[in-house]
């Protein structure tokens, strides 16, 4: 059992020109094994900002991240033992990826350094996670320019899944992903949950994946958490006024053509 | 609805010439009217990008067009096909009446120049005679559209969040009123509100300017919203061409009536998620 918890965090940042900005103000959250908690709210709320302290890509101003009760270490075999077991997938897959690397070295590479599987399965694993998340493995060979957006998106979820990590912080994991690669995915994660204990941290604007995806959604709005709760509730009964807008305005196309789709005839779901 | 045609892609193919060659575009034609906006959707890997870039002249080897053509009408009334414009003419063209929001928008900015600088870069190349102090309210306006805040036009790109440069990009593509605009999945990082108001301030110019808009995403429920009609791809084919409403309410291809039932309602039920519940707070 692995928890990671943040208490009082706090972040300001200089903007150019323009003082000061509160880009976090005292946000409690904690992500624990076998959960899932969405991070839903405005774009520029502090979402990013939240994953960036926790893979210490970013000091907070105040406030603490806390593992299993103990400070996250700052550096040495600590700090390489936490990013081991604490994942990120970034938001930007354009980004994030190393344009000189090929696929397979991008995935190859956690499981060398954290030794996962032996030297002579690493082939076989790159294939295996390629395969889970729904890429054909012969595409280890590209380089990630020449892979799609959706595609580029499922390599980073790979190589964030290849050490095995304790808990995954992700970052619009799913957001250039066709519906049903989507539901795969999140699926996928949902049965890293059950098996291993996986706890995640699912950073969306996707409402709909957000509630039936998650045990809890936190809701943030310019920097502060105003609701949190288990996900149905907060979808189905919310209680802020943010949150409330935020439901009423995702797109519904029963609501905009008012109904009149024709029933399904084959395919329908389960 | 029959609408003055702007754009008119066909028997488009492009292919990647790697090992095994990739036929990313197989035969493609459309047409964009002027004023419309035409949604794009399909499966991740389907070739919308590509066809885009194609639309654009933007591909490099080892992407090549091996067929069709594509043409953008002219206000005059001539015709030019992009496949085989000059580049020098292409350059000219591309941001003043083609407009593109990348896929990788968020990372398409320059690291290095605040954003402001960007954005005024666009009017020195395009609009030379425009004078500084005009530019500058210029761009400030922009910021303020797409809700980033004129105040920060001295930021850098790495000081804003994945979202707000989506719409620093949005701003840039909207700057010189291109005559159509192609976006690719351009709000992925936005939430459904900012969302809103953006697409509501396009409309709105749209309806000023006339301008049309071909809009990827894998948003269906967004996209059934936003367009007068939508195609689907599949496996670099345009599989079904429809009105909104005729698409959602009698899909005719089999892959669109997945698409379109594979949805996780918001309100409703689970649908296809294989998760049970779990433990509640
Ligand atoms: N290095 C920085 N310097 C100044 N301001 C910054 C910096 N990094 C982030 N910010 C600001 O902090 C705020 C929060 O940014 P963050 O990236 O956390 O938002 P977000 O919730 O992830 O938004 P999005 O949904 O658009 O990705 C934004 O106003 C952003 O401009
Ligand atoms: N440089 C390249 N070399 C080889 N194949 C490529 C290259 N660039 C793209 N491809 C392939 O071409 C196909 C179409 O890619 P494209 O980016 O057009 O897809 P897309 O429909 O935009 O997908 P997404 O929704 O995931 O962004 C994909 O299978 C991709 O792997
Ligand atoms: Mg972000
Ligand atoms: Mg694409």
């Amino acid at each position: 059992m692995t928890t990671l918890e943040l208490a009082g965090l706090t972040k300001r940042y200089r903007v150019r020109g323009a003082g000061h900005m509160l880009a976090l103000d005292d946000v409690d959250l904690s992500i624990t094994s076998g959960r899932t908690v969405a991070l839903v709210g405005q774009s520029g709320s502090g979402k990013s900002t939240i994953a960036r302290i926790i893979t210490q890509l970013e000091r907070e101003t105040s406030g603490q991240v806390l593992l299993d009760g103990v400070p996250i270490p700052r550096r040495g075999k600590a700090l390489r033992s936490y990013r081991q077991q604490v994942r990120m997938v970034f938001q930007d897959p354009f980004a994030s990826l190393n344009p000189y690397h090929t696929v397979h070295h991008h995935i190859a590479r956690p499981l060398l350094l954290d030794r996962v599987v032996p030297r002579d399965q690493v082939d076989a694993e790159v294939a295996r996670l390629l395969d889970r998340v729904r890429l054909d493995p012969e595409l280890a060979s590209r380089r990630p320019h020449e892979l799609s957006g959706g595609q580029r998106q499922r390599i980073a979820i790979a190589r964030a899944l290849a050490s095995r990590p304790a808990l995954l912080v992700a970052d619009e994991p799913v957001s250039m992903l066709d519906v049903s690669i989507r539901l795969g995915v999140l699926n996928l994660l949902a049965e890293l949950q059950e098996a291993d204990g996986l706890g995640v941290l699912y950073i969306t604007h996707d409402l709909a994946t957000a509630r039936h995806f998650s045990d809890e959604i936190v809701v943030l709005h310019h920097g502060r958490v105003v609701e949190r709760g288990p996900a149905d509730d907060v979808i189905l009964t919310p209680q802020h006024e943010y949150t409330r807008a935020l439901r009423d305005a995702s797109p519904d196309p029963e609501r905009h053509f008012g109904g009149g789709r024709e029933p399904e005839t084959t395919g329908s779901r389960s | 609805m029959n609408r003055d045609p702007v754009l008119s892609v066909s028997g488009l193919s492009v292919t990647y010439d790697v090992d095994p060659p990739v036929e990313a575009v197989r035969d493609v034609s459309l047409t964009v009217g002027q004023g419309e906006v035409l949604g794009l959707a399909g499966e991740s890997g389907c070739g919308k990008s590509t066809l885009a870039y194609a639309v654009q002249r933007l591909l490099r080897p080892p992407a090549e067009i091996t067929g069709g053509e594509v043409v953008l009408h002219d206000v005059g009334g001539s015709d030019v096909d992009l496949t085989v414009l000059p580049a020098a003419e292409m350059d000219r063209l591309r941001w003043d009446q083609i407009a593109m929001v990348f896929q990788g928008a968020m990372n398409s900015l320059n690291p290095v120049l605040s954003v402001g600088d960007q954005l005024a870069d666009v009017f020195t190349r395009h609009r030379p005679a425009m004078r500084r102090a005009e530019r500058t309210e210029t761009c400030g306006a922009l910021l303020e559209m797409v809700g980033v805040g004129a105040n920060r036009l001295r930021s850098y790109p790495h000081e804003l969040s994945g979202g707000m440069r989506q719409r620093v990009m949005i701003a840039m593509a909207l700057a010189l009123r291109p005559r159509l605009l192609i976006m690719d999945e351009p709000t992925t990082a936005l939430d459904v509100l900012v969302q809103r108001e953006i697409l509501q301030e396009i409309s709105r110019l749209r309806e000023e300017l006339g301008f049309s808009v071909v809009f990827i995403t894998h948003d269906l429920p967004l996209l059934l919203e936003i367009s007068d009609r939508i195609a689907v791809m599949r496996a670099g084919r345009v599989v079904e061409t429809a009105p909104a409403a005729d698409l959602y309410r009698h899909p005719q291809h089999e892959y669109t009536k997945r698409l379109l039932g594979s949805f996780p309602s918001l309100t409703g039920e689970r649908g296809d998620f294989v998760r049970k519940g779990g433990v509640t707070v």
